[in-house]
């Protein structure tokens, strides 16, 4: 497949621990292309730990394991740790939960965007600016030269989060890791935040992967779904037949889910078996 | 009249007409923070009104002033003005054992809400001793097994408890004093969808058993649509429409806000949010 970015195969996590090795992911290969990918999980199913492996991310004592990481034809396993900085932010980049927490709360905004492209690229001061500004009215915050030289304390959730699109795409990367983006704004803002994403990677003719614990909103948002338990993918599938799913514990998780359109008198609780975690992986590569 | 004219009205003449039989009734309630020209004003005017067993949910987005309604009911916050009335009655800003039989409040974070170096038995006794109960043995007992919880968990500390059995824990607490009202603030929101429905079905069992009234305020639509029978949508501090779960569902809010709001919910539409 020659419009693949990123294919990963038999990847592992695992974190050593007084009482023996906790397995976060457990063997599972899952391919990106020029598409919108969800991975869905309930907490501690493994999900952000697979985004962070990609970007090789995981500190110890947790290590990783991996047959391939393969981008762009390049096994990102045999990369430099010099090499992967060059990776990193450049063209791969990763939008964490908060904004709070992954902005530099003593530096403009403006002095980290600008840091964040010239550490990539060979630009003048001057055209950083004038990129990062630039950048600032893309994700529509309606006065760039404001924000860029506010503090992080003095956005709110929506802004910050605009503000950290802006950083991570400004270096015009090929693939984005969006671990949970909007999980921490308000339901509005939220949307006008994924539109914003959304528009900017159509444009581009990037790859997203969107790590969430909404079924709801990655099967409106995506493309393609994986589904993940207990560090393994359950299942995957386009994201228009999610309601095709045969999964139980992905029928499971979609009749928990109360809905405004069809009350019922009671939700359906998630009987979880414990097959499903001896289950073998599904492989999500196309 | 104007449709947004109605809507504003709507508040008032429903606490007018029902404000018979009401459990708990807030007039023209305003609560304030800071002072000088520090003040700001969180809640502005509010009017609601909670049936008899009835379940009320207020919805609206972070900073709209619905918890803050919640805590000033509870005597959480003392700056408030306006008339809260339980039973007719109104309640005065200084609260007395009385008032905590009968209304308790869940919080919306388990794992900040309960004491990490207390057990579970001490969490649940508690209130009992406070408030000179007996029997306190058979009533921990009871409680447990009322959430789903069992008696192995009693001795427990909270790091050994899931983050659903730790609400479950809460919501325990909140049943000791055997309250009327229960005060629900985000109460699912810290959980994971299995979790959250279990936690859900729990609350719909236990108002059936202990003929509870719920107040509940949340961010998320489809969670007050599922619990409660009326909603009040609050932005910037103010009601801006009270409607009926049933005028939710078929989608004929009358502010635009409570429109988008809804739309938010039901998940990401290309066409009506990437034009804003």
């Amino acid at each position: 497949m020659s419009d693949t970015l990123l294919s990963v195969e038999d990847l592992w996590v695992r974190f050593p621990t007084r009482t023996g090795t906790v397995d976060a992911v457990r063997g599972i290969s899952f391919s990106v292309g020029r598409e919108r990918v969800g991975i869905v999980g309930e907490s501690g199913s493994g999900k952000s730990m697979t985004g962070r492996s990609i970007l090789r991310l995981i500190r110890a004592p947790g290590q990783m394991e991996a047959k391939s990481i393969t981008f762009n034809g390049d096994n990102l396993l045999e990369y430099s740790e010099r090499q992967m900085r060059k990776i990193r932010g450049h063209q791969i980049s990763m939008v964490m939960q908060d904004p709070k927490f992954s902005l530099n709360p003593v530096h403009s905004v403006g002095k980290q965007i600008c840091e964040a492209l010239r550490l990539h690229t060979k630009v003048s001061r001057k055209q950083a600016r004038q990129g990062a500004l630039e950048m600032l009215e893309a994700v529509q915050i309606r006065n760039p030269e404001r924000v860029f030289r506010s503090y992080p304390h003095e956005l709110s959730g929506g802004m910050g989060q605009r503000v950290m699109i802006a950083m991570m795409l400004i270096t015009d990367p090929q693939l984005l890791i969006a671990d949970e983006p909007t999980s921490a704004l308000d339901v509005t803002v939220q949307m006008k935040v994924l539109a914003i994403m959304d528009k900017l990677v159509q444009e581009r003719g990037m790859g997203l992967i969107f790590i969430s614990h909404d079924l709801n909103l990655v099967s409106s948002f995506c493309d393609r779904i994986i589904i993940m338990y207990a560090g393994r993918i359950v299942e995957t599938c386009r994201a228009s037949e999610l309601h095709k799913a045969t999964h139980p514990y992905t029928r499971g998780l979609l009749n928990a889910l109360p809905r405004i359109e069809e009350p019922k008198g009671r939700l359906e609780a998630l009987q979880r078996q414990d097959s499903w975690k001896q289950e073998a992986s599904v492989d999500a590569r196309v | 009249m104007p449709v947004s004219d109605s809507a504003l009205m709507e508040p008032k003449s429903l606490s007018a007409e029902t404000a018979a039989d009401a459990r708990l009734e807030i007039k023209n309630l305003n609560v304030y923070f800071g002072e000088g020209s520090e003040r700001f004003q969180a809640v502005k005017n509010v009017s609601v009104s909670v049936q008899q067993g009835g379940s009320f949910g207020i919805v609206g987005e972070s900073g709209s002033g619905k918890s803050t309604v919640l805590r000033a009911v509870c005597g959480l916050v003392e700056s408030w003005d306006g008339e809260i009335d339980i039973d007719g009655a109104p309640v005065s800003h200084k609260r007395n054992k009385a008032f905590a039989r009968k209304i308790q409040m869940v919080f919306q974070d388990p794992y900040a809400s309960l004491h990490p170096r207390h057990t579970v038995d001490r969490v649940l006794s508690e209130p009992l001793k406070l408030h000179g109960f007996d029997g306190i043995d058979g009533r921990v007992l009871r409680a447990l097994d009322d959430v789903g919880l069992g008696a192995d968990f009693r001795f427990r500390y909270p790091h050994q408890l899931s983050g659903g059995q730790r609400q479950r824990v809460a919501v325990a607490r909140a049943l000791m004093l055997e309250p009327e009202i229960l005060l629900l603030d985000e109460p699912t929101s810290a959980l994971d969808v299995s979790v959250q429905a279990e936690i859900l079905n729990l609350f719909a069992e236990l108002r059936k058993e202990h003929n509870l009234t719920y107040v509940m305020v949340t961010h998320d639509l489809a969670v007050v649509a599922h619990m409660c029978d009326e909603i009040a949508v609050m932005q910037f501090g103010e009601v801006v429409e009270v409607m009926d779960v049933d005028a939710m569902r078929n989608s004929t809010p009358k502010t635009a806000y409570t429109q988008e709001l809804l739309k938010a919910s039901m998940g990401y539409d290309a066409e009506f949010f990437g034009d804003s």
